[in-house]
């Protein structure tokens, strides 16, 4: 599968030449655990297995809570609390699913901004990068509609005005938001489809991790120097390589370990604290809680659909040359879309040849910045929509589609690189010594 | 026999086009069921119609009641509101972000004076008494709160729009005035909604 020359599977039994002649597929999985993987790789390099690991636990205490959920606006809430209350263990797996989802987010934001730093999405990765970002919507998608399932008024009220967004679209929105919802109002119908949704959509997630993989085993992983892997002879290969089975199963599995510690703590000693309370009162259709926060993983974009109000200059300028078409409603959901679809186009963005933010001293820089960004949206999603923090959404907004449209395109341009290593074999020797010294400690 | 081979080749292209069009028309009348189930069910559909009770509704306070899945505020305006409105009014339409009346029981070109968003009083009460609109925040569908905001109207906690004492949009995210459903006076103290 891989573009990096290595040893492939040979059967050698007469039972595996039996099998591998009528399905290749012991040879398929040695091909892919076996990989060829670059020496150098960081800590930055583990959130992949996370990322494994978050969607299998969801996917098996999903499975095992819907045994018990009943998806049915009279009923739904109760079953929750039957859940926490009744069932054997109930209450902890419900808290494994809880945070189960913020764990999944923590780990996709990491593994991005760590692509985007290391230019893990210029070519030859564009299609992997691109399922990811596929990947990220359809969790978006999943947590969302599973947020409404248990039927508390951040439920109901999230579920309100994020549909509303679709509401938003000139022209057909209404129609548009009607057949979502399934009726005028979030209702017995919506619960009944996003259970449905919720249910389908990590299968859906499933098998786009199979072509994101399959997609990086073809152009081979990228590393911290961005330096390819040489493919001219296996000799050469594997200087700058060790296959993933055992050497990165094992580290990832460690770095899992101890990320579990940490999971495990929060979901047995503060299991609520990343929720929200008001989801524990029954949905209320005539009454909107106070203040509706979305889960954090959604604040940065929550921040972003809010900045841009009808007071905002870019927004009247775009509703003058639309004719009204884009009013401020639209204006926002489409900055909203437009935050994570700058992220998308960022192969095509990037005008800089190097790959690694190692090598760009001035790139680094504008990349902290991003994320500090990252953390100000987060923040401000958070905070009611009143001043000071609606300015401040606007400039942490604004930054954000500058550093994708503006910055990344110009730094390509007039920015020297720091010189990079020749091969990835060097700059893991410059590290960790020669490997002829294998086996006395790293100096 | 190049005339032959033309005629056999149209033939075929023709075959290719009808199989190839029946599948489109095929596969479309298979997906359409499938996207139209997703549509209001003909319970949910069925148009309803209610009557609420609003003889207990003292002036400056306010009613709200749930039509067709959403809220519905009944206001019964104090005389120093219809004053304030009238007030508000004297603006003029065009300094509103939102210069239509947006009441069902009105033209679509109606223009927001508070006369034309008010509902019509009964007998024996000063006109803009009662106002009936929609609680749902034209922004993402909130329901706004009463007695807020900068304009003595309503305010919207989600993303802070304020409405006036007519309900009308004057800051804030959201595009349009709050709705005037379908209303009217079965008798003095009833209102049909719908």
């Amino acid at each position: 599968m891989s573009g990096i020359p290595h040893d492939h599977y040979e059967p050698k039994t007469n039972g595996e030449k039996w099998l591998n002649s009528r399905l290749p597929i012991v040879g398929l999985i040695y091909d892919t655990i076996m990989i060829p993987t670059p020496k150098n790789l960081n800590w930055w390099w583990i959130w992949g297995i996370v990322l494994a690991f978050c969607l299998a636990l969801q996917i098996v205490t999903g499975i095992v809570l819907v045994m018990h959920y009943t998806p049915h606006v009279d009923l739904a809430f109760a079953s929750i609390e039957h859940i926490m209350r009744n069932v054997n263990g109930g209450y902890f797996i419900r808290y494994l699913h809880m945070n189960g989802a913020s764990l999944f987010f923590v780990a996709v934001y990491i593994h991005m901004f760590r692509g985007l730093y290391y230019g893990s999405y210029k070519a030859p990765r564009e299609i992997t990068w691109i399922i990811g970002m596929l990947i990220y919507l359809m969790m978006m998608g999943t947590a969302f509609m599973g947020y409404v399932l248990p039927w508390g008024q951040m439920s109901f009220w999230g579920a309100t005005v994020i549909t509303g967004l679709f509401g938003a679209i000139p022209f057909v929105g209404d129609a548009i938001q009607t057949w979502l919802l399934g009726g005028p109002a979030v209702d017995n119908a919506t619960l009944n489809r996003f259970f449905s949704l919720h249910y389908l959509l990590p299968f859906v997630i499933a098998a786009l991790v199979i072509v994101h993989i399959w997609a990086f085993h073809t152009t081979g992983n990228n590393n911290p120097t961005g330096v390819e892997v040489r493919r001219t002879s296996k000799a050469e290969a594997e200087k700058d390589t060790l296959p993933f089975w055992p050497y990165f199963v094992i580290k990832d599995l460690f770095a899992l370990a101890v990320i579990l510690v940490v999971f495990w703590a929060v979901v047995g000693f503060m299991p609520n604290y990343l929720g929200h309370p008001d989801n524990y009162i029954e949905a209320n259709p005539l009454v909107t809680p106070a203040h509706i926060v979305p889960e954090w993983y959604f604040l940065p974009f929550y921040a972003i659909l809010r900045a841009f109000t009808g007071e905002v200059w870019v927004v009247q300028f775009a509703s003058f040359i639309t004719g009204g078409i884009i009013d401020a409603k639209f204006f926002g959901v489409i900055a909203m879309f437009g935050a994570i679809l700058a992220m998308a186009l960022a192969p095509w963005l990037d005008t800089s040849t190097v790959r690694s933010g190692k090598y760009r001293p001035m790139f680094k820089w504008w990349f902290y910045l991003l994320i500090i960004d990252f953390f100000a949206l987060m923040w401000l999603g958070a905070m009611p929509a009143e001043e000071p923090y609606a300015t401040f959404s606007l400039i942490a907004s604004a930054y954000w589609f500058a550093y994708f449209f503006v910055i990344l395109p110009i730094l390509g341009v007039i920015e020297k690189p720091l010189p990079q290593p020749e091969t990835i074999e060097e700059d893991f020797n410059a590290h960790y010594g020669k490997a002829d010294a294998d086996a006395t400690p790293a100096e | 026999m190049s005339h032959a081979e033309d005629h056999e080749g149209t033939r075929r292209d023709f075959l290719y086009y009808v199989a190839g069009g029946a599948g489109v028309v095929a596969t479309g009348a298979a997906v359409w069921p499938l996207i139209n189930q997703m549509n209001p069910s003909a319970d949910v559909q069925a148009l309803s119609s209610i009557r609420v009770d609003v003889s207990g509704v003292e002036p400056g306070t306010q009613l709200t009641v749930k039509w067709l899945g959403k809220p519905v505020f009944v206001r019964h305006r104090t005389g120093a509101e219809i004053q304030e409105a009238q007030e508000q009014d004297a603006e003029g339409v065009d300094a509103l972000p939102d210069p239509l009346a947006r009441n069902f029981n009105l033209s679509a070109d109606a223009p927001a004076t508070d006369a034309n968003r008010v509902m019509p009083s009964p007998e024996g009460e000063a006109p803009g008494a009662w106002i009936v609109q929609m609680g749902v925040c034209t922004h993402l569908g909130c329901v706004p709160l009463g007695d807020a905001g900068d304009f003595g109207g309503w305010f919207c906690p989600c993303h802070g729009s304020h409405y006036d004492l007519a309900g009308r949009i004057r800051k804030g995210p959201a595009p349009e005035n709050l709705p005037v459903p379908p209303a009217e006076w079965v008798d003095n103290s009833t209102i049909k909604l719908g």
